[in-house]
């Protein structure tokens, strides 16, 4: 996978955006040697790219988050510094995204800087398996609320298709034409497959541009 | 093709609520449950249903008490603070007989308290959510799929009792993600001949009525109301026994903290301590039976929870202090973590009881 200045990653909430965000970041500074993340979410207050904090900070990863992020404050905020984000000094970049068009309208404020710029991929993070996007169509109607609220339109698809720790490689080899349909309705690339790095080697060689992925921990 | 879908504990409820024939909701938006709302936003004008965001959870309320009284099935959810702001209308829907499902995903307090999940309305939702004698039945959910699966169960209740079914789970409940079978088991439909549907003429027409002046009319629908909660707590106790065989100690959680618990079992097992759970489903019935027959061979009861020890009284109740009963808790928004249960479980392990 090649990767532009700033990486945006978007798509309907639990489609595995911030998963993403988090391994991709790992990449990226391993192959160009500096990153930023920056945790946009100001949607969801529980799983968000702030919880590896610690894991960024031990990897010389910078991250940009809400100062209110993961505290007890419910409050849809954020530090002045995520404008660095549109300065190319900056180096490569990544956007996580909140869920739907309502976490995609704080991306607006930047939007003018990043098409001026043009280094930019916009992702769609695509899981098949959930529910409101299950079929193309309400796929489709997801990535046009979220082009609207965010005033930009969507270059890339990942394909993201899981249901968690009970996800076997027989359920992303039968739903991976389901990204494809999507990627074909759309006009835009199918530039990765993503999955857990339990599952990756029994993929490996079926699958187009497949990343392995590790996950963020969890206590329960 | 996968038949499992990957979802949030509060999603999953929504589109449980729509399988469970509910086109009604009302609600207001509140971390950490505001999925629920905005899945049913989603979804319900493309069925035919109806999503309304009220102008506070007091309108929410009384909005289910008028949809209850035509005989349909309808919803509303909320979080701690807004749970308490629908107090009076839980006491209405109990005082007219009718049936709904109130969801509380429950957030640290109290005041506003936080975001984070707790269990300490465990009181509020089994023995005072508002005034006046009545009971709901209370689901506490363990997983996404229990999410689901007392979701659609809490409707058949409801119905089949004229009372309110509630959920309580709690922010990590709604929030977190879990593959679900969405093949849900909804019962037969019940008939409902006292909802206020039209006389067409044909009948005298029926009211759906909390107001009663006449004390003893008052008292004789107090005594009906609670022959029927004995009927509910003879048949429709759920709980789950885990480790319990050989147990000398035994955990009592629900929800979040039995997920806790049992990795802590687990981790207590491998060092030869015989410890188990009994994980209540429903909080209201509670499962006596269950505990008081465990006090007849466990030395003591360890109760784990997200409050400042709630359960832990009814647990003490249904084992008639008959062996001791030590917490484990975090409030405010924290998780109890495994270690410190693994600590309470040797430390029961040593004293072998010894108060």
């Amino acid at each position: 996978m090649e990767f532009k200045r700033l990486t945006l990653l978007s798509g309907h909430y639990g489609s595995g955006k911030t998963n993403i965000a988090v391994n991709l970041a790992f990449e990226i500074k391993k192959r160009y040697g500096k990153v930023t993340v920056a945790d946009m979410d100001i949607v969801n207050p529980y799983f968000r790219t702030k919880d590896s904090q610690k894991e960024f900070e031990d990897a010389g990863i910078k991250l940009i988050a809400s100062p209110f992020a993961g505290s007890n404050v419910d409050l849809p905020a954020l530090p002045q510094e995520m404008y660095s984000l549109v300065d190319k000094n900056t180096g490569h970049c990544i956007l996580d995204i909140g869920g739907d068009e309502r976490g995609a309208l704080v991306l607006g404020r930047y939007t003018p800087y990043i098409l001026e710029e043009n280094d930019y991929e916009m992702i769609f993070v695509y899981n098949a398996c959930r529910p409101l996007t299950s079929n193309i169509e309400s796929a489709i109607e997801v990535m046009r609320e979220i082009e609207i609220a965010g005033k930009i339109p969507f270059t890339a698809i990942i394909n993201n298709s899981n249901i968690g720790e009970e996800t076997t490689p027989e359920l992303v080899l039968n739903l991976y034409h389901k990204a494809e349909e999507l990627a074909k309705a759309t006009s835009l690339p199918l530039i990765a497959t993503t999955v857990h790095s339990k599952i990756f080697p029994s993929l490996e060689n079926k699958v187009a541009n497949l990343i392995p992925l590790n996950l963020q921990k969890k206590i329960m | 093709m996968s038949d499992k879908v990957l979802m949030k504990g509060n999603e999953a409820i929504a589109e449980a609520a729509i399988i469970a024939g509910c086109r009604h909701y009302f609600g207001y938006p509140i971390t950490p449950q505001t999925e629920i709302a905005a899945y049913m936003a989603k979804r319900m004008p493309k069925i035919g249903g109806c999503f309304l965001q009220a102008e506070s959870e007091v309108a929410a309320i009384n909005m289910v008490y008028g949809v209850a009284s035509c005989g349909l099935r309808v919803m509303t959810s909320s979080s701690s603070p807004g749970i308490s702001l629908k107090g009076e209308g839980l006491s209405y829907l109990a005082g007219a007989d009718l049936p709904s499902l109130v969801v509380n995903v429950q957030r640290g307090g109290p005041g506003l308290g936080g975001i984070q999940p707790s269990q300490s309305d465990y009181f509020q939702a089994t023995k005072g959510a508002a005034h006046g004698d009545f009971h709901m039945i209370v689901l506490a959910p363990a997983s996404v799929q229990e999410m689901a699966d007392l979701t659609v169960h809490g409707f058949d209740l409801a119905d089949k009792y004229r009372m309110t079914s509630m959920i309580l789970a709690d922010g990590t409940m709604g929030q977190m993600m879990e593959p679900v079978s969405l093949d849900l088991k909804v019962g037969e439909p019940i008939e409902k001949p006292w909802a206020t549907t039209g006389t067409k003429l044909e009948r005298f027409h029926n009211i759906t009525n909390s107001l009663y002046l006449d004390p003893e009319a008052l008292e004789k629908g107090n005594f009906d109301r609670y022959k029927r909660y004995e009927t509910i707590e003879e048949n429709e106790v759920m709980y789950e026994e885990y480790c319990m065989e050989d147990a000398e100690i035994c955990i009592a959680a629900f929800g979040i903290a039995s997920r806790v618990a049992k990795n802590a079992i687990d981790e207590a097992r491998k060092e030869g301590i015989k410890v188990g759970l009994i994980r209540p489903i429903t909080l209201w019935p509670f499962p006596k039976k269950p505990f008081k027959k465990a006090a007849e061979k466990v030395h003591t009861f360890i109760s784990v929870e997200l409050s400042m020890g709630q359960m832990i009284e009814d647990v003490r109740l249904a084992t008639e202090c008959r062996r001791p009963v030590t917490l484990v808790n975090r409030a405010g928004g924290m998780i109890p973590n495994p270690e410190q249960i693994l600590d309470a479980i040797k430390n029961a392990n040593k004293n072998g009881g010894a108060k």
